[in-house]
């Protein structure tokens, strides 16, 4: 999908180009190879890895010559062995893994639901957003964090109480994006809108979802991650599960090489998390500058 | 809707057998635009106008004179304060109801295209809205494509043309419903001298090929002289018709036109009657 995508894309910019003074400077001919590695994002897949390499290498050296405590810092190929142990175990996915996953989706799905309905109301009537603007200003500069204590007076130890908070962190970049875009929405382009007699439904299935939708990936891609944050950080202070509790129980049980490794779990699955955003950029708005740009680097 | 598809359907299929004019008349009676109370500024105070069936009426006057004004209110965009505007059928003489409003096309002076939308799409999306079957769209916008000169260009994006070809596109999609009267709004203002002129003959072109009435505005006035069968002159505060001049050109005309000694004079005149208008 993603492929054809991006394959029908380049055909089409080709079949213009002859007719439209080259706008996006695709005349790259006379470059040789490695000026074009060098501009070409397919840079990042070489030097990637080299860095990583280059890290792990300066992160054994360090062990070696300062002698650490292998409490504080354990070596790479420790906390490497320690994290393949620990991902075949099933408790690790069914218990905490998937504890994890299922909060920071659901408190997604929340967060989003709450903040496209909101954002698209206060970006769209002027009133909505007069009368909801200083609250949601004074709710975004409270370090959310420091509710999560009383969230887990509220809702308990269990699941909920970290849905709640990852709703609530997904909320507002998703609230404050949706707004934004559609009151970027031009009034040139609601004008024309009006001269074709637009019904108000066609005016939001044709203009204002299609023009929202990069704005809206842009809220979403920011509140999945900071919902799985909000997980995690609710497992930290209550519940028996989750990775963010596992992280806890390994520190207490001085287990630090798995520690380390339940840390590159949480990266991982924020990764997986994020990545699924890339493809719904590509699937959804493949006419995007964000999309394109990329496109015309590879 | 349903009613409203299916007038689109039946008049898009009678543009395709026959060639006849598809074209109406507007009368502008004692129309008056004031904003805000009615101690506010008059931008428009009781214009009369008849613009005949098929004709080519150039409105031309200094920013704030309120042609674009007059241009809204023709289209429905906005409501006069007083007066009222009505299409004239061009067979039968007689005077349609407010439904005749879905017969007008717009341009404006951006091309307001979506980025979303390749140009095909751009150009079916008034046949969309009036429910037009996808085939009946798809052959449409061909044409269209066509009669604009951007054949093979259908499946771009917007941001892939220049500013004249995206101006074409929105030419083609106020056309593609197959509207009676063409309502332009500078639409060639942002664009640089040697398109504008090229596109001023395309749309001459254009209106030979599909016979419709075109309300143009422009502060150009070479461009006016050379489109208009009539230039409409507006004279600012309060904002009302100064001169209607008849330009006689035979047709097509070609940018030759532009060192005509005749076309010079009108131009000059023209000229002469906007500064005086300013003092």
């Amino acid at each position: 999908m993603n492929n054809t995508i991006s394959r029908r894309n380049r055909v089409r910019t080709r079949a213009v180009a002859g007719l439209s003074p080259a706008p996006d400077g695709r005349n790259s001919g006379g470059r040789s190879s490695w000026t074009n590695v060098w501009q070409s994002r397919w840079l990042a897949y070489v030097s990637t890895p080299i860095i990583v390499v280059l890290a792990l290498l300066a992160w054994q050296l360090y062990i070696n010559v300062s002698g650490i405590s292998k409490f504080v810092l354990p070596s790479p190929w420790e906390v490497f062995g320690a994290f393949f142990h620990m991902i075949q175990q099933p408790y690790i996915w069914q218990l905490h893994v998937w504890t994890t996953l299922v909060e920071t989706i659901l408190g997604f799905i929340i967060g989003f639901l709450l903040g496209v309905t909101g954002g698209y109301l206060m970006g769209k009537f002027r009133p909505v957003e007069a009368i909801a603007n200083p609250f949601v200003v004074a709710s975004q500069v409270v370090p959310k964090v420091a509710l999560v204590p009383l969230f887990i007076l509220w809702f308990g130890f269990d699941i909920s109480s970290k849905i709640a908070i990852a709703s609530l962190l997904a909320f507002f970049p998703i609230l404050v994006n949706t707004s934004f875009g559609i009151r970027s929405v031009s009034p040139a382009m609601g004008e024309m809108m009006t001269s074709l007699r637009a019904t108000m439904w066609q005016r939001f299935r044709k203009l204002e979802i299609p023009h929202m939708t990069p704005y809206v990936l842009t809220g979403a891609e920011m509140g999945m991650i900071l919902s799985l944050i909000g997980a995690i950080v609710g497992e930290y202070l209550a519940g028996d599960r989750g990775l963010g509790r596992l992280a806890v129980q390994l520190q207490n049980d001085l287990q630090v090489p798995e520690l380390y490794g339940s840390i590159l779990l949480m990266t991982l699955l924020g990764f997986a998390l994020y990545s699924i955003f890339a493809v719904l950029r590509r699937v959804l708005i493949p006419w995007h500058e964000s999309v394109l740009i990329r496109q015309r680097d590879s | 809707m349903m009613s409203l598809a299916k007038r689109g359907n039946a008049r898009l299929g009678a543009a395709k057998d026959s060639g006849d004019i598809h074209a109406a008349g507007i009368r502008v009676s004692q129309v008056s635009k004031r904003f805000g109370a009615q101690s506010g500024p008059t931008i428009l105070d009781s214009i009369d106008l008849e613009i005949s069936s098929g004709e080519f009426v150039v409105f031309l006057g200094p920013s704030g004179c309120g042609k674009t004004t007059l241009l809204r209110i023709i289209g429905g965009l906005i409501q006069p304060t007083a007066g009222q505007v009505r299409l004239v059928d061009a067979q039968s003489g007689e005077v349609t109801d407010d439904s005749g409003l879905d017969q007008l096309g717009f341009v404006f002076q951006e091309p307001n295209l979506m980025q979303w939308r390749n140009i095909a799409r751009n150009i079916e999306l008034p046949l969309e809205m009036r429910k037009v079957r996808k085939a009946a769209r798809k052959t449409r916008s061909a044409e269209l494509l066509k009669l604009v000169g951007l054949e093979g260009v259908g499946s771009s994006f917007p941001r892939q043309l220049s500013g004249g070809m995206r101006q074409r596109v929105a030419i083609a999609r106020a056309l593609s419903f197959d509207p009676s009267v063409l309502l332009m709004d500078e639409p060639f203002g942002a664009l640089d001298a040697q398109t504008r002129d090229n596109m001023g003959i395309e749309l001459q072109r254009l209106w030979i090929e599909r016979p419709t009435t075109v309300v143009f505005v422009t502060h150009s006035i070479p461009e006016a002289v050379f489109l208009a069968d009539r230039v409409v002159l507006l004279a600012s505060h309060p904002g009302r018709i100064a001169s209607i001049t008849k330009i006689g050109f035979e047709r097509p005309r070609t940018l030759d036109l532009f060192d005509n000694p005749e076309f010079t004079t009108i131009v000059q005149q023209l000229r002469k009657e906007l500064e005086s208008e300013h003092e």
